[in-house]
C-alpha cells in the first residue's frame, strides 16, 4: 500500500509563495526545515498567517497543531501583521540599566501602545527585543531595521512623531 | 516500557533502591524498575507506554555520589547504582512542585468532574499537602465546550502532554499540540481552533483517558463522575512498537 | 595543499597590499554602524580619491576595535601593524575625513586622537580578537594572509586526529559559553562514540543579556570560527556542522554566510578540504528568538524544526545529539581558541591564565562604566584592574556597587570581593558564574532588588514551560519579587522566596530554571539589607 502524500498548491499566484516554496524544495520538504520556512514566509509577508501555516504544514506533511505550536513558540514570529514602522526597544540588561523602561514607558503615554501592539491606526509596532548587542550604544533602539543608540525618550518620540 | 520481546543481548545489573538490592535489564530506567518492584515514586508526566517526557521533576531521586538529582523516568539503571526514592529533602521539593502546580491554575477538586479520580488530588494527599502555601495566579482559562463527545477545561490542565504523545505515538493523528511559551503555553487541537472543529481529530478519547486530571474529560459528567480507563495503552503501545 | 603552498599563498596576498604603506581602518562591526560608520568610510574613501594620490593608503572596513563608546572609530595603520602599532582616531564624523587623510604619513590629527597606550587596550592580551579591527572580515585572502587556515592545513595535513584530540586536551581549554567543561574531554568523548554520521555544532546563540562577544567574533573574523569547527570535524570524524545564529545578528549572519561561501571556493570547507579525503559542510540556522535555545538540548531541538524545548541528559549530545547521533557543540568563543592551539600547541595555551582556568576570556564590559566594549583579557586577571584599569571607573564621579556577570544566570558582586582573580572557579565561590563573558557595571545609584526583578522577568518569559519548577516556580518568584519591590512584601513573602530558590535550583530540567534563582540568591547574600529596608511592617 503506497499512501502518495500530495503537496497543495499554492495559496495563491502571489509570486511571494514561490520564495516560501524555494526554502522548502532547498531542504528537501523535510520536517525539519520548519522554522527556516516561517523565516522565508515571515520575511515575504511580514507575518505568519492561517493560509501561510496551512500551506506549510501540507509541504512538509506536518500536523497543523505542529506548525502552531512552532510558530507560538519562538517570539520572533507574529500572527499579525505588524505596523507601517516597527520600533524595538532592546531590554538588555545595559539597556534597562540605562533607562530602557522609561523609553517603553514614554511609547506608551504618547502612543498608547505597549510591548507587541501595533497603533490603531496601523502606523507604528512596538517590540521587545532581549539585547541586540549594542550594549555600548545602551540604551538602543531598531527603528525600521537601522539602529539609533543612546536614546533619550525626548528624542525618541520626536523620531517615532516624525514617521509617516 | 519494556520491549515487547526483551533482547537477548541487553545485560542484567543489579543495584539498590531505598537499600534494597535489585536486578535489572540495563535498557531499563530507574522508574520502571521501582514500578516492578512496587516501590512508590510519584509521577505525572510519565506514562508507561508513551516516550519519556522529563518535566514534572516529581519523580527525582538521589544517586549516592551524585550531587544533582535525577529523574527515574529519564534514567537508565547501571551496575552498583544506588538510589534513594524518599529522603527528607526530596519530600520537600515534591511538596512544593505540587503546590506550584495547584497554584498555577485552578483546582478545586469538590467541583472538579475527576474528584476523588484525579492523580493530582491522589499525589497531593500521597506528598502530604493539606494546604498550598503559595499564593495563587487566580487567572482564568477558557473551557472548550465544542467538541460532541469531549470537553476541555484549561484551568484543570497541568500541561503534562499526555494528550499530545498518546494523539501523536498512539492514535497517530497529532491533533493535539502545546502553543506558546513559559506561563502562557496551552494545549491546542489543530490551528488552536475549537476542538470540535479540528479536522484531524478522530473522536477515538484516548487523550481523554490518559489525562491525569479533569482537564479533558467526557460532555454530560458531573462531580466525581469523570471515571477514567488507561488499560489499552501498554498494550497498543507493545502492538505499535512490535517489530 | 600543504603548509608551504598556504604560506606561499598568504605571502602573495600580503605582496598585492605591500604597495599601500599604510591602510584607514574603519570599524564596521555593528556597534560602530550604528553610530555612522558607514558614512565615514565612505567620506573616507571620496577623500583618497580627491587626494594627491601619493598617500599610498588603502581604506577597509574592519571588525571590531573594542571601544565601542568611543565609535565610530578609525585606525591609521602602517601596513600589517595590530591595532596599538595604529593611529587611532575617535567619534570620527564624515567631515573629519579629509584632514584624518592628510594627516596620513604625517603628525597624528590629536584633536580625535585616541591614545592606544591607555590601559584599555595596553591591559589586554589578545587571542581570540588577534585579527579583530584588523582584517576585512568579509575577505577570505585577508585572513589567510594573516596566517588563517593554517591550523586547518597543519592538522589536515600533519596531525592525525588522535594528535589534534591531545593537543585540545594539553591547550586546557574549557568552554567558553557559560559551563566550562573541558573542551578536551567532550571532543574525546565524541570521538570515542562509534557512529557513521557525527555533528559539530557551533552554538552562536548569545542571549544573555549584556553580551555580545561571540557577536563581535562573528562580525569581525567569521573565518576563524569556521576553521575552528572544522578542525573540531577532523578530530571526531564528523562530515557535517551547523551554526546556529540568532535572528537578531543580521550582520553576523551576512558575515558568515559570505565566509563559508568564500571558504568553499577556497577549497578551505566542503569537498576534499586542502585536497584532502577530509570533507566538511557547514550550514546556518536561523534562532528565532528564544533564550533557552543557547541550551544545548533545546538547541538541537531548533535545528530539527522543533519547539525549543530541552530535554532531559542523560543522554548527552556526545552520545545522542542532533537526530540521534553523536554530535560535539561548542560556543563560538571556544571554537575562535582552536586555530591558535593548534598554530602554537597546547602547551603554549596552558601557560596562559591560571592553574584550572587557562587561556584569555573576551569580556564585554557595558553598564554605568566610563569604557564600554570589548576586552580580552588572560584568565585570572583581578576583576578590579578589569573595571578600574581597563574599563576606566565608574563615569559621573558615582560610587561602584555591584557588577553583574553570567548574566540571568550570574550574580552580583560588590565591591568587597573585586580583588579576586577572574576564573570559572574564583567566580562560582562567589554565587555566581563566568557564563559567556557579559559584566554589567552598576554604580551606586542601581536597586538591587529592582534587579533581581530583572533578571526573573527574564527568566520568567524565556522559560519554555516545559518542567513545572521553571514554569510555575520562576512566576511566583516574579511575583514575590515584584511585591517586595514595591514595599508591599512581608518576611513570610521573603521566606517563600528563599524556599521557591532551592526548589527551582534543585529541580529544573535544565540549566535556565537551575540558575533562574541565581540572581536573587547573590542579591540576597551581598544586599540583603535592601530587600529587608523594602519589607512592610509584618
Amino acid at each position: 500500500m503506497t499512501l502518495l502524500q500530495s503537496r497543495p498548491p499554492l495559496p495563491s499566484d502571489d509570486k511571494r509563495w514561490k520564495l516560501v516554496n524555494a526554502t522548502m524544495r532547498r531542504n528537501g520538504y523535510a520536517g525539519h526545515a520548519l522554522i527556516e520556512t516561517l523565516h522565508s514566509v515571515q520575511d515575504a509577508f511580514g507575518f505568519l498567517d492561517e493560509t501561510a501555516m496551512r500551506f506549510v504544514a501540507g509541504s512538509l506533511d506536518l500536523s497543523l497543531s505542529k506548525v502552531f505550536g512552532v510558530a507560538t513558540f519562538y517570539h520572533l514570529f507574529m500572527l499579525k501583521p505588524k505596523g507601517r514602522h516597527a520600533c524595538v526597544v532592546c531590554t538588555g540588561t545595559a539597556c534597562y540599566i540605562k533607562g530602557a523602561g522609561g523609553l517603553v514607558d514614554a511609547i506608551q503615554e504618547r502612543f498608547a501602545v505597549g510591548p507587541g501592539e501595533t497603533t490603531e491606526d496601523n502606523r507604528l509596532s512596538v517590540l521587545i527585543a532581549r539585547c541586540v548587542g549594542a550594549c555600548g550604544l545602551a540604551p538602543a533602539v531598531v527603528l525600521d531595521g537601522a539602529m539609533q543608540g543612546k536614546q533619550t525618550a525626548q528624542q525618541l518620540m520626536t523620531r517615532l512623531e516624525r514617521l509617516d | 516500557m519494556p520491549p515487547a520481546n526483551p533482547q537477548a543481548n541487553v545485560r542484567v545489573v543489579t543495584l539498590t533502591i531505598d537499600g534494597q538490592d535489585l536486578s535489572a535489564r540495563a535498557d531499563e530506567t530507574i522508574i520502571e524498575v521501582c514500578r516492578e518492584n512496587q516501590i512508590p515514586i510519584p509521577s505525572l508526566c510519565y506514562l508507561d507506554g508513551l516516550s519519556i517526557w522529563g518535566a514534572c521533576r516529581l519523580c527525582l531521586v538521589e544517586l549516592e555520589g551524585q550531587n544533582r538529582l535525577f529523574a527515574a523516568c529519564s534514567t537508565r539503571v547501571a551496575e552498583g547504582m544506588r538510589i534513594t526514592t524518599q529522603t527528607e529533602r526530596l519530600r520537600r521539593y515534591r511538596r512544593t512542585i505540587v503546590e506550584l502546580l495547584f497554584a498555577e491554575r485552578s483546582h478545586i477538586c469538590s467541583v472538579c468532574v475527576s474528584n476523588n479520580h484525579c492523580e493530582l488530588q491522589t499525589l497531593a494527599q500521597k506528598c502530604g499537602v493539606d494546604h498550598v502555601r503559595i499564593p495563587y495566579r487566580q487567572a482564568r482559562y477558557q473551557m472548550d465546550s465544542s467538541h460532541e463527545l469531549f470537553r476541555l477545561d484549561h484551568n484543570r490542565c497541568i500541561l503534562c502532554t499526555r494528550c499530545v504523545r498518546v494523539c501523536d505515538e498512539i492514535e497517530g493523528a497529532h491533533t493535539w499540540d502545546v502553543m506558546g511559551r513559559g506561563s502562557d503555553c496551552q494545549v491546542i487541537t489543530d490551528l488552536a481552533q475549537p476542538w470540535g472543529e479540528s479536522e484531524t481529530c478522530t473522536g477515538c478519547g484516548k487523550c481523554v483517558q490518559v489525562c491525569p486530571t479533569g482537564a479533558l474529560v467526557k460532555q454530560g459528567t458531573s462531580a466525581g463522575e469523570m471515571v477514567k480507563d488507561k488499560h489499552f495503552l501498554p498494550i497498543l503501545a507493545r502492538r505499535r512498537h512490535a517489530p | 595543499m600543504n603548509l608551504d603552498d598556504l604560506a606561499e599563498l598568504a605571502e602573495g596576498y600580503r605582496a598585492k597590499e605591500a604597495g599601500n604603506a599604510y591602510e584607514a581602518r574603519v570599524c564596521m562591526a555593528a556597534s560602530c554602524q550604528s553610530s555612522g560608520a558607514p558614512a565615514v568610510l565612505t567620506a573616507l574613501t571620496q577623500a583618497l580619491g580627491e587626494g594627491e594620490g601619493e598617500t599610498g593608503c588603502k581604506v577597509k572596513g574592519v571588525g571590531c576595535m573594542g571601544l565601542c563608546s568611543a565609535g565610530p572609530l578609525v585606525a591609521i595603520a602602517p601596513q600589517g601593524a595590530d591595532l596599538m602599532g595604529s593611529t587611532l582616531y575617535r567619534d570620527v564624523k564624515p567631515e573629519d575625513a579629509a584632514d584624518i587623510m592628510a594627516s596620513v604619513g604625517g603628525a597624528p590629527l590629536e584633536r580625535l586622537r585616541c591614545p592606544t597606550d591607555q590601559p584599555f587596550f595596553a591591559r589586554q592580551r589578545r587571542i581570540v580578537l588577534e585579527n579583530s579591527g584588523i582584517i576585512d572580515p568579509d575577505s577570505c585572502k585577508g585572513y589567510v594572509a594573516v596566517g588563517g587556515y593554517a591550523a586547518l592545513v597543519q592538522a589536515l595535513g600533519e596531525m592525525t586526529p588522535a594528535e589534534v584530540l591531545r593537543e585540545v586536551t594539553a591547550s586546557g581549554l574549557r568552554g567558553r559559553g557559560g559551563g566550562g567543561y573541558p573542551a578536551g574531554l567532550k571532543w574525546s568523548t565524541v570521538a570515542k562514540v562509534p557512529g557513521d554520521q557525527k555533528y559539530v555544532i557551533c552554538n552562536a546563540d548569545e542571549g544573555d543579556p549584556g553580551a555580545f562577544m561571540d557577536r563581535a567574533v562573528l562580525e569581525s573574523d567569521p573565518h576563524r570560527v569556521l576553521e575552528g569547527m572544522a578542525i573540531a570535524a577532523y578530530a571526531i570524524g564528523a562530515s557535517k556542522g551547523y551554526l546556529y545564529v540568532r535572528a537578531e545578528y543580521p550582520l553576523a549572519v551576512e558575515r558568515l554566510t559570505t565566509a563559508i561561501r568564500k571558504a568553499k571556493r577556497s577549497g578551505f570547507l566542503g569537498a576534499r578540504i586542502a585536497e584532502t579525503s577530509f570533507s566538511f559542510e557547514v550550514e546556518i540556522r536561523l534562532g528565532a528568538g528564544a533564550f533557552v535555545c543557547g541550551e544545548e538540548t533545546a538547541l538541537m531541538a531548533s535545528i530539527e524544526g522543533n519547539r525549543g524545548q530541552p530535554r532531559p541528559r542523560p543522554p548527552y549530545p556526545a552520545e545522542s545529539g542532533l537526530w540521534g547521533c553523536p554530535t560535539l557543540i561548542n560556543n563560538v568563543e571556544t571554537f575562535a581558541n582552536i586555530a591558535p592551539i593548534i598554530r602554537n600547541g597546547g602547551d603554549w595555551f596552558a601557560a596562559i591564565g591560571t592553574e584550572k582556568s587557562k587561556g584569555t576570556k573576551v569580556f564585554a564590559l557595558a553598564g554605568t562604566i566610563a569604557n564600554t566594549g570589548l576586552i580580552e583579557v588572560p584568565m585570572g586577571t583581578r576583576l578590579r584592574d578589569i573595571i578600574e584599569a581597563i574599563g576606566g571607573g565608574i563615569p559621573g564621579g558615582k560610587a561602584f556597587k555591584a557588577v553583574q556577570t553570567g548574566g540571568p544566570s550570574g550574580g552580583c558582586i560588590p565591591e568587597t570581593h573585586l580583588d579576586i582573580p577572574v576564573d570559572y572557579d574564583s567566580l562560582k565561590t562567589l554565587g555566581t558564574i563566568m557564563g559567556s563573558g557579559g559584566m554589567i557595571v552598576m554604580d551606586e545609584t542601581a536597586d538591587m532588588v529592582d534587579v533581581a526583578r530583572y533578571f526573573m522577568e527574564f527568566c520568567m518569559t524565556e522559560s519554555c514551560g516545559k518542567c513545572i519548577p521553571c514554569r510555575a516556580g520562576t512566576q511566583q518568584m516574579h511575583a514575590l519579587l515584584d511585591s517586595i519591590a514595591r514595599g508591599r512584601g512581608t518576611r513570610q513573602d521573603l521566606a517563600l522566596l528563599e524556599e521557591l530558590c532551592e526548589v527551582v535550583q534543585a529541580t529544573s530540567l535544565c540549566g535556565l530554571g537551575q540558575t533562574a534563582p541565581n540572581p536573587v540568591l547573590s542579591t540576597l547574600k551581598y544586599f540583603r539589607e535592601e530587600y529587608e529596608a523594602k519589607l512592610s511592617g509584618t
